[in-house]
């Protein structure tokens, strides 16, 4: 199994109160399968990818039964342990790529340095394997991004620099958060063809969030419902479309969709019942 | 037609590199003109411009039939405000809800600040207890709504969005386009939206500019495209990949 957590909780606490925003969570992951999470805004996603990483706010409290990847329990790993896992046999696709790429170093010297921390070669080396990368995430003119400070870069832009930066140490699982929500509909399609090869050709585990359902629904094998910092259901992504949780007939009603226009969408209606069911 | 915005030959260039070539368009008072287009084509330096946060541009910009030079004055951002595409790097990381929010009416001494903060709030649908946290406790989903709150509190009559629901789930990107729907009919707004999201355009926008490669290679209303009346080839690829991904049975990507 390269990832197995089980019941994962995750708090924060202020004023006397405490909130719980990620309420025992479970997932694992078999190298080359690709598991898609999806759910509303706030529903603990991001928190839940970072959880893994060891990437949460220091204010988080964190707590699991099992915190595994590949056998590694990562509850108790020191931060230093840590760094060598991520950016290495861990990559991750943060939701904000402007605010994850360095604004004082230009794309190319962190892309070269992310290959560099984990691969034998020479400056010039990297920087030819940073061009390849950029290549690879169709940039259109990458000899010029790899010069770019992520500030003189557009938003679909730097969020492929920073897919660049993540596949350059080539990690065996890569948990990307929202990779492509700034990408048009092809580039965002060449991006995914390009993980699918990477999950094929080196075995890589996926975890892709992201609230597009029916992107997740064609790109993944699983897919896990969120709401509220639990596990509404988990179902085979090609049975996505005839899912019956009502939650995830609201995600998928929500929708604009060109064929089928409509004056205004329909909005959730949620229920204080799907949080006292004991999920999955 | 009563035109809001009328733009005419529009040129922006970085340095040496033309990255806008020639852009017109025009956007009636109270519609809601989309640009869609691949990435890295201009959509955003385009509004950029629009919003006067751009100084390299050359052509004619004119609101309500009056161009707008490079500089523009304080009154302009009463009348038109932004939604950037990037939620934490429009938002001051050290600032809390309540002071983001209030900043707009503290520098134009507006009365009954307290009571306007808390509408805009609730108009994007954000629970009052967020009021006094700092952006970095929001999910990227709140966050985003807090940027339109923002915009919204100035009470404009020109909102120009740059990707404002790309980093919503669909949930909340539903209550943001029928929030942005209520808001052009109650008010009378008129809008210019960037998406890449073709479906997101066609919901909110009756006539729509496809962009590559700096320039707005094709103009046509939602009706025509999906009409299937298309003509060129990338509001053809575009509109194809859209309706490919649009059900979740459809063929894998
Ligand atoms: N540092 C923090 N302090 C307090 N609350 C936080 C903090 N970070 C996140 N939260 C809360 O935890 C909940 C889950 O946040 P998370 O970022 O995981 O949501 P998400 O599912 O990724 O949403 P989105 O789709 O909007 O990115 C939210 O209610 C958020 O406000
Ligand atoms: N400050 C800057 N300095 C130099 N070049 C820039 C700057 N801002 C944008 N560019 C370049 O201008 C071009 C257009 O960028 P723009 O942000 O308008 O694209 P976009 O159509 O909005 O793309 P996306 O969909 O990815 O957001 C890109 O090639 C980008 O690299
Ligand atoms: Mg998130
Ligand atoms: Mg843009």
């Amino acid at each position: 199994m390269l990832v197995d957590i089980q019941d994962l909780r995750i708090a924060f606490e202020g004023n006397g109160k405490r909130f719980e925003a990620v309420r025992g969570v479970n997932l694992s992951l078999a190298p080359r399968e690709k598991l898609g999470i999806v759910g509303e805004s706030g529903s603990g996603k991001s928190l839940t990818a970072r959880a893994m990483m060891k990437l949460l706010p220091p204010q988080a409290i964190i707590s699991a039964t099992r915190m595994q990847f590949d056998g590694v329990d990562l509850l108790t790993r020191s931060e230093r342990q840590m760094r060598r896992i991520r950016g290495g046999r861990m990559g991750f696709v943060l939701q904000d790529p402007k605010y994850s790429l360095n604004p004082v170093k230009t794309i190319g010297t962190q892309i070269a340095e992310s290959w560099r921390a984990h691969n034998t070669g020479s400056r010039k080396m990297a920087r030819e394997a940073a061009l390849d990368l950029l290549e690879q995430v169709m940039i259109r003119n990458p000899a010029k991004v790899l010069d770019a400070y992520p500030h003189e870069v557009s938003g679909g832009m730097g969020q492929r620099a920073m897919i660049a930066m993540m596949l350059a140490p080539d990690p065996d699982l890569l948990i990307a958060d929202e990779p492509t929500s700034a990408l048009d509909a092809s580039v965002q399609a060449e991006i995914l063809r390009l993980i699918d090869a990477l999950v094929e050709r080196r075995n890589m585990g996926l975890i892709l969030i992201s609230h597009d359902l029916p992107l997740v629904s064609h790109f993944c094998d699983r897919v896990s419902v969120m709401y509220m910092g639990r596990q509404m259901e988990e179902i085979a992504a090609a049975d996505l479309a005839q899912a019956r949780h009502p939650y995830t007939r609201g995600l998928l009603n929500c929708m604009p969709a060109l064929n089928q226009p409509r004056e205004t969408l329909p909005v959730l209606a949620r229920d204080a019942a799907w949080l006292e069911e004991t999920p999955l | 037609m009563n035109t809001m915005i009328d733009v005419a030959g529009l040129r922006i260039a970085f340095g040496a590199s033309e990255v806008v070539k020639g852009v017109d368009f025009n956007v009636a008072r109270g519609a809601c003109f989309g640009i869609v287009g691949e990435s890295g084509s201009g959509k955003s330096t385009v509004l950029r411009a629009l919003a006067g946060l751009n100084r390299d541009w050359s052509g004619r910009i004119a609101f309500e039939g009056t161009p707008v030079g490079l500089k523009r004055s304080g009154a302009f951002y009463t009348k038109v405000q932004m939604v950037f595409q990037d939620p934490f790097g429009s938002l001051h990381p050290a600032q809390t809800i309540d002071r983001i929010l209030s900043e707009f009416l503290l520098v134009n001494r507006t009365g009954d600040i307290d009571g306007r903060v808390n509408r805009a709030l609730a108009e994007v649908a954000l629970p009052p207890s967020v009021r006094f946290r700092f952006p970095h406790q929001l999910s990227g989903g709140q966050r985003q709504r807090v940027a339109i709150a923002r915009a919204l509190i100035a009470e404009p009559e020109v909102l120009l969005l740059d990707e404002p629901t790309s980093a919503l789930d669909v949930s909340v990107q539903a209550e943001v386009l029928n929030l942005l729907a209520d808001l052009r009919r109650r008010l009378g707004l008129t809008y210019v939206m960037v998406s890449h999201n073709l479906a997101v355009i066609a919901h909110l926008c009756e006539h729509m500019g496809v962009m590559q490669h700096g320039e707005m290679v094709e103009q046509l209303s939602t009706r025509t495209l999906r009409e299937g009346g298309a003509t060129h080839p990338h509001t053809r690829d575009l509109a194809a990949l859209s309706l490919s991904l649009e059900t979740v049975d459809a063929p894998a990507v």
